[in-house]
């Protein structure tokens, strides 16, 4: 690992401040960044250690959940409030990772999380999001974990997350502060697709902080009709192939609105407003659920080696409005 | 080919020779930066560059310790390396295999992905402060009743992990693999809870069953007077 300087901030504008020298970062829990230093991957100047700042409650507010930024991700999950308002969410972070990094790893650094492109870790491979311009690893390599949506020429990775998965489901605000202030990003807004300038992975400048991230209330209609599946290699301990967060507020049978997200096929959280469309008004049954699949993954695109996900996707979405629609939390 | 095959095998022996040697060069190096010149980090906000070590205080095991870090230390090499407390074990050394399972302040985390400096101030427990005196800990025994481990490498990470998960229990924690999240109130520890809640710490020797049956057995009510 490459020297760095450190620096303990003590509240958010002193964090705000040391950040600005070029290439230092901040430090939360330090669970992808540190180990992506280890790889040289990441060789920040200077971490900014914002451990000590006062960012992690879970309050309640305008009836919706603020959660602190550096609340850790299995507080988060075990939040009596969002157990029962938001249980999308608490399925979504317990489906991620281990219990061990959940206790380390925090809501902000959970969407500031870097892809696991294996040639964005590699650096001996070329990654136009590792190194801009020099070629990407995984276009004509091994691509089974890799975008089947958004994709671009330059870089195929996908977003690791799976609390964002639920946080776009439920339409999350994430509130940063920076040298010119406070502002509010819609969480649709925060991820970018990686078009020609995929070493960009979000909206957030360099030198913001997010402070927090706000459940709307309206968002707390699904809790009893709501579903995260997760598809992976193995039970536990591993990232989505595809994964869905499905939330539905179903009253005498219909569907009043519809909320659908996929994880590990996009550079972000993937809405899939396609299928939404087909969901919303409509009676809640197989028939409509598989009409539903079928207009989102008909824009999917994939190579030889991820072509799998469409269909993958296509019977995941399916089964996650099914056990959403029966009402079983989990 | 029995030449060449001998030839391979000394070229090894050799090989592993010179990375011990080139091994403990870079571990004196490091000792050197960290003995260097130090930074206090008082002030509200304090600053270091990039040569200066860092003051950490830890209470790990019931012990107070003053010390100064590089600060791309990990809580794993401080601990095994300038504690001398070689319990918890390096596998992986990026949070993909849990064998440097610790509990600070009582919850488990890796310790190789924890920069020490982030850590100043907190209680740790390693595999060697849950034994008291000559008396293991209940897990500790049940590992051994039940062979929990072949090699016993992953073994100390098992352990803490399972001391800090059967708390998360108690505490009413759900898991992935719990009915209905929005349930109240303890969960059941089935194995396949035990299971998902552990699936944290790997063991490539494959004693998940006598693991499961060990935590199994301390988590019932007969061993609840044990804890």
């Amino acid at each position: 690992m490459k020297p760095f300087a450190y620096t303990r901030a003590a509240n958010p504008q002193a964090a705000i401040q040391a950040v600005a020298p070029e290439n230092a970062k901040f430090l939360a829990g330090g669970t992808n960044l540190v180990d992506l230093m280890k790889e040289n991957v990441e060789q920040p100047s200077r971490l900014v250690d914002i451990n000590r700042l006062e960012l992690t409650r879970i309050v309640e507010r305008e009836g919706g959940l603020r959660l602190g930024s550096l609340a850790k991700n299995s507080d988060t999950a075990n939040n009596r409030l969002m157990r029962e308002r938001y249980p999308l969410v608490t399925q979504a972070i317990l489906a991620g990772a281990s219990a061990q990094l959940r206790n380390a790893a925090t809501n902000g650094g959970n969407l500031m999380q870097r892809t696991r492109c294996y040639y964005f870790y590699d650096v001996t491979m070329p990654c136009n999001k590792r190194r801009p311009g020099s070629g990407c690893g995984a276009l004509e390599g091994f691509s089974r974990i890799h975008a089947i949506f958004g994709a671009s020429p330059q870089c195929i990775a996908t977003h690791p997350s799976d609390m964002c998965v639920a946080l776009a489901a439920l339409d999350a605000v994430v509130q940063v502060e920076g040298p010119q202030g406070a502002r509010s990003i819609p969480f649709a807004e925060f991820h970018r697709l990686p078009g020609d300038t995929p070493q960009v992975d979000t909206n957030l400048k360099r030198d913001e902080l997010i402070t927090a991230i706000d459940l709307p209330a309206a968002s707390s209609a699904f809790s009893a009709h709501s579903y995260y599946l997760k598809v992976r290699d193995r039970a536990s301990y591993a990232f989505a192939l595809v994964s869905v967060a499905a939330a539905l507020d179903i009253r005498d049978g219909v569907i009043q609105q519809a909320r659908l997200a996929l994880g590990g096929v996009a550079h972000k959280p993937w809405r899939a407003a396609k299928a939404e469309q087909v969901l919303n008004g409509q009676r809640a049954d197989e028939a409509l659920f598989r009409r539903a699949a079928d207009a989102e993954m008909q824009g999917g695109a994939g190579t030889e080696h991820n072509r799998f996900k469409i269909e993958l996707g296509r019977r995941a979405i399916v089964r996650a409005l099914t056990v959403a629609a029966n009402g079983r939390a989990a | 080919m029995m030449e060449n095959e001998e030839a391979r095998s000394i070229a090894r022996r050799e090989f592993l020779k010179h990375s011990v040697i080139a091994g403990s060069g870079i571990f004196a190096a490091s000792r050197l930066l960290t003995d260097g010149k130090a930074a206090s980090l008082n002030e509200a906000t304090a600053q270091t560059s990039a040569s200066d070590s860092v003051a950490v205080r830890l209470r790990v095991n019931g012990t107070n310790y003053g010390l100064r870090v590089d600060p791309r230390t990990s809580l794993l090499d401080l601990l095994r390396e300038k504690l001398d407390l070689p319990g918890t074990k390096k596998g992986c050394n990026h949070g993909q295999c849990g064998a440097c399972t610790i509990l600070v302040d009582g919850r488990r985390i890796n310790s190789c992905l924890a920069l020490a400096v982030i850590y100043d101030g907190s209680e740790i427990t390693t595999v060697e402060g849950l034994a008291k005196g000559d008396e293991l800990h209940p897990l500790q025994s049940a590992f051994v009743r039940h062979e929990g481990f072949q090699c016993g490498y992953c073994t100390p990470g098992q352990i803490c992990s399972a001391v800090a998960m059967l708390k998360e229990v108690d505490q009413g924690t759900v898991s992935h693999v719990t009915e209905d999240v929005r349930q109240a109130g303890r969960i059941a520890l089935t194995d396949t809870e035990i299971r998902e809640r552990m699936s944290g710490n790997i063991c490539r020797c494959g004693a998940y069953p006598g693991i499961v049956a060990a935590i199994r057995e301390v988590s019932g009510p007969a061993a609840a007077t044990g804890e």
